[in-house]
């Protein structure tokens, strides 16, 4: 809670002005420049996407696109099962981001609506769970992957990660907030069993909640690097980063073709994620503002 | 029979919540557990596990011993305090400014300094790999092309004169080429933290401020601050947590096979070669727990040094 008591008097008297006091193009120009050095790095992913190697380390550097991306694109299926790889970073993908919006959306409902015992005690753990550095669980998950002979399958990747605490607390607040008790007694009065009223009167009112909930889990399976890393072996199953990390070797890596498939990895969260960039950042910092 | 309806509104809660109890039973609680377990055993992984055989504290003592581990402790706190001050540093005069005075094009500007953050990791390390390397990525061009200014350009000649730096491949240029990757990762996801708590600062305070004639630093220090205390406090816990399990930049961008891959070996990236490399399941999984309580303690720490006001407040408490 915000006390206004806190704030000390000011003092009436001119004080110095400040470092950017009446030279707003000042701070402009750095901010707008900061912004411009953090994209800068990805810009030059695509355009080194479209520079033969050679090209790319010349003296000066490209700055600008080229006329080789069509190689570049050849010489990575030629070392890579790209399409494949690429296949594969959807299927889990996907696969988690479907499970985690039916799960995650059943556990918050289950905790935003129902009184039950054991609700705060269950709740703690969920959120407890959050706060589990990952690393602790890499050897023995892996462990666990090979006792199931889970080791090299997809299903490794995405079933581990089906309900994420972070989505079940966004859906528990999101209900809470916006599904009318009313409307559960009245579709109880009608005869519907609890489950019904869930599939049918509550899933299609958390459209909005769904949507930022299936960003936030696509973005983090697509990018996701250490799962791969412990479980997956054979080249052909590799996700995404797993292959384009592979083919960086200690000499001859073939930079044109691996910024292209760089490129190519990071397009489609680009493009989402301009269409989609605020309902994205709130909710990724939902847990932290409202508690 | 007839179904009996208040039992079924009993067990639904149960019902509803219950796939994550049970996929976070299997892949979250118990090889939480057996981690324990295994931290106090010593086997061969290519025999199998019957071979284990209880050891006790031994693997704890081992690792904590070993001097590798105290090089990757360092070197974690080294990349905490180097990657993670800045951030914030940053991170929270330009959220004050952007909340003031930016309108138009603020979802922009906001949205450039976070697009790092949802980027893939190996993307971004694959990028910064080109762009650091020593003949002639862009930046040891542009070091290169800077010498041909005129004044400015004398001394870093002196420099180019001494070989430009091998970002890295040079132990000495190595931490500080990554540190600044792990910085750029994560600014944006500072800022909208803070941004996302400045917009619930009441609007009258500023208005009064400016009326008693204070500049934007007095309002920044006098207001903002103290208000912000407890989003402070929440953003330097994730930053100590993420920081202490840094694995993916410098695991890609230097490769573990090159000699310098040692000045940027985190303690998590110690674990997983411990484990995966060496096929020490039994002291990777001591270490792991070693971090655990390490991070726990700074954690602890950060709440008792500046969080005690914070703690109060709904915004840390989650």
């Amino acid at each position: 809670m915000l006390r206004a008591e806190k704030v000390p008097t000011l003092r009436r008297a001119r004080l110095k002005p400040g470092l950017f006091q009446g030279r707003p193009w000042l701070a402009w120009g750095l901010v707008s420049l900061g912004a411009l050095l953090l994209v800068a790095p990805l810009y030059f992913t695509f355009v080194f996407a479209s520079h033969a190697r050679s090209e790319i380390f010349n003296s000066p550097p490209p700055l600008w696109f080229g006329l080789n991306a069509w190689q570049n694109l050849a010489l990575l299926q030629e070392r890579l099962p790209f399409w494949r790889n690429l296949g594969m970073s959807l299927y889990v993908a996907g696969m988690s981001t479907a499970l985690n919006l039916m799960l995650c959306a059943m556990a918050g409902y289950g905790f935003a609506v129902y009184e039950f015992r054991g609700k705060r005690t269950l709740f703690a753990i969920v959120l407890g769970s959050m706060m589990l550095p990952s690393f602790l669980n890499m050897i023995p998950s892996f462990m666990v992957m090979d006792a199931l002979g889970w080791i090299d399958e997809p299903r490794a990747l995405y079933v581990p990660a089906a309900a994420s605490a972070l989505g079940i607390f966004m859906m528990r607040q999101y209900i809470g907030s916006a599904i009318p008790r009313d409307l559960l007694d009245a579709a109880r009065m009608d005869g519907c069993g609890e489950f019904r009223i869930f599939w049918s009167v509550v899933l299609p009112l958390l459209k909005p909640a769904l949507g930022t909930l299936g960003l936030i889990t696509f973005i983090a399976s697509w990018n996701n690097f250490v799962a791969p890393l412990v479980v997956m072996r054979s080249v052909e199953n590799y996700t995404l980063p797993l292959a384009l990390r592979s083919m960086q070797a200690p000499n001859n890596t073939e930079w044109g073709a691996l910024m292209m498939g760089s490129a190519i990895a990071m397009l489609p969260l680009l493009i989402v994620y301009f269409f989609s960039a605020r309902r994205l950042v709130a909710g990724l910092t939902s847990g932290a503002v409202r508690g | 029979m007839k179904p009996r309806r208040p039992d079924r509104r009993a067990l639904a809660p149960y019902l509803f919540i219950a796939p994550f109890f049970l996929l976070f039973a299997v892949f979250g609680l118990f090889p939480l557990l057996f981690s324990i377990y295994l931290s106090l055993h010593q086997w061969n992984p290519a025999e199998g596990l019957h071979t284990m055989q209880w050891v006790g504290v031994e693997n704890y003592l081992f690792a904590l011993s070993d001097p590798w581990f105290h090089d990757s402790l360092y070197n974690t706190l080294w990349f905490a305090l180097v990657a993670g001050v800045p951030q914030h540093l940053v991170a929270l005069p330009l959220a004050f400014f952007i909340h003031q005075r930016v309108r138009r094009g603020r979802n922009l500007l906001v949205g450039a300094y976070f697009v790092p953050y949802i980027t893939s990791s190996v993307a971004i390390a694959l990028i910064f790999s080109t762009l650091y390397s020593r003949d002639y990525g862009l930046i040891n061009a542009a070091l290169a092309e800077a010498t041909r200014i005129p004044f400015l350009g004398s001394p870093l000649a002196a420099l180019q004169a001494a070989g430009l730096p091998d970002w890295l491949g040079d132990a000495e240029f190595t931490k500080p080429a990554v540190a600044f990757v792990i910085f750029w990762r994560f600014l944006g996801w500072n800022l909208v933290l803070y941004l996302s708590a400045l917009q619930v600062i009441d609007k009258d305070l500023y208005e009064a401020a400016t009326l008693d004639g204070a500049g934007s630093w007095q309002q920044f220090r006098h207001i903002t601050l103290p208000l912000l205390k407890p989003m402070m406090f929440f953003a330097v816990t994730l930053t100590i947590i993420g920081s202490l399990q840094l694995f993916e930049e410098p695991f890609i961008l230097v490769d573990l096979e090159k000699g310098v891959s040692q000045s940027v070996m985190t303690s998590a990236i110690f674990m997983y070669r411990l484990a995966f490399s060496d096929g020490d399941f039994g002291t990777a999984s001591a270490l792991s727990w070693i971090l655990f309580f390490i991070i726990a303690a700074l954690t602890w720490l950060n709440a008792r040094l500046f969080g005690r006001e914070a703690q109060g407040n709904q915004h840390a408490a989650r």
